[in-house]
């Protein structure tokens, strides 16, 4: 009886890792941007992306969204009344989406496609731990924090907010209420990921959206081509 | 926890690299897991004991093999281990530290077989 070993080396998720270069290739091609939205659960991440989906529909873009969820239709219910095209994936318990996942969806939308868009949201499952390890074909990813979770979050989760392009700071028109540091928070994130975009942002009173804007804006390739 | 998607892609990773080796038996698998890959260690051996049941890879151990943090600093040019996953600064000069080099690792690095008795190994 002989035992040897046997070289492999090939990546665990490389699946998933193909099929999101390939999506990020349609994406980049079609001109849309993709941005990949991950946050824990009540961070107000569903309310930041329909004030951002109606900001983006009154100015005359063409936004749509994928929403991931556990079970319910509830977020995706809620972003309909952006008035934008919203498409739920359920992932039936599987705690973060997956490219797969994304390409089927994106394939049986009916009169969405990527192609017409200037830009795709990608609302993650509620999680801040499983999503970081799979490739979307996003170009941005946006970790989303809450005032009221606590100032060390990104310390706890260093691998999302590593791999983040933009922070956003949710609620802050209750910060006063609930003690939040603002300092000690955005010292936290930037000790994670140095140099990285933090938009403080209020979905209740509007505080910090027009930059938040004006950054999709700039980012946004066919946007750019057209003006 | 994504740990059981994880050890699943392992184990179909290499039922399917033993279409090489018929009959042989898997003795164990070693993964190369970086320190900022969000995986954990216990949840990973939990999961592979209940993901291999019933396949070549039943009697199978997983060997873990952490990949520390590395990071190039673009202020002094030079490598090294991150200090602390709280705190991406160069180790050398504590410049910011955005390109991190090593440390995302989910791999499968290896597996060690034992090949079936009366079969002539390719
Ligand atoms: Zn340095």
């Amino acid at each position: 009886m002989t035992t040897r070993i046997v070289e492999l080396r090939q990546g665990i998720l490389k699946k998933n890792d193909e099929l999101a270069r390939q999506l990020r290739a349609r994406f980049e091609a079609a001109g849309v941007l993709v941005l990949n939205l991950v946050s824990s659960p009540g961070t107000g991440k569903t309310e930041f992306l329909q004030k951002t989906l109606t900001a983006l529909r009154q100015q005359g873009l063409r936004a749509a969204a994928l929403v991931g969820d556990l079970e319910t239709d509830n977020d995706a219910r809620r972003l309909a009344a952006s008035g934008v095209p919203v498409r739920q994936i359920n992932t039936h318990g599987i705690c973060h989406l997956e490219a797969e996942m994304v390409r089927t969806h994106l394939d049986t939308w009916d009169q969405t496609r990527p192609e017409d868009l200037d830009y795709l949201f990608i609302e993650n499952v509620g999680n801040l731990v499983c999503p970081s390890s799979y490739d979307l074909g996003e170009r941005i990813r946006v970790a989303l924090l809450s005032v009221t979770e606590g100032e060390d979050k990104p310390l706890k989760y260093p691998t999302l907010f590593n791999s983040a392009d933009a922070a956003i700071i949710t609620k802050i028109d209750i910060a006063e209420a609930v003690g939040f540091d603002r300092e000690a928070a955005i010292r936290n994130i930037r000790e994670i990921r140095p140099g990285i975009r933090i938009f403080e942002t209020s979905a209740k009173t509007g505080a910090g959206m027009p930059e938040w804007l004006d950054y999709l804006g700039k980012q946004c390739t066919k946007r750019l081509q057209r003006s | 926890m994504h740990e059981l998607s994880i050890v699943t892609s392992v184990v179909e990773s290499v039922t399917e690299s033993l279409a090489n080796y018929p009959g042989a038996r898997v003795l164990q698998v070693r993964l190369r897991v970086g320190a900022l890959s969000a995986v954990i260690e216990d949840s990973l051996q939990f999961c592979y004991g209940i993901a291999i049941e019933g396949t070549p890879l039943a009697a199978s151990k997983l060997v873990v093999n952490t990949v520390p943090v590395t990071v190039h600093c673009q202020a002094c040019g030079r490598d090294g281990a991150l200090p602390s996953l709280q705190h991406f600064h160069c180790p050398h000069c504590d410049a910011p530290a955005t390109d991190v080099r090593t440390g995302r690792e989910l791999e499968i690095e290896s597996i060690e077989i034992e090949d079936a008795p009366e079969v002539v190994a390719p």
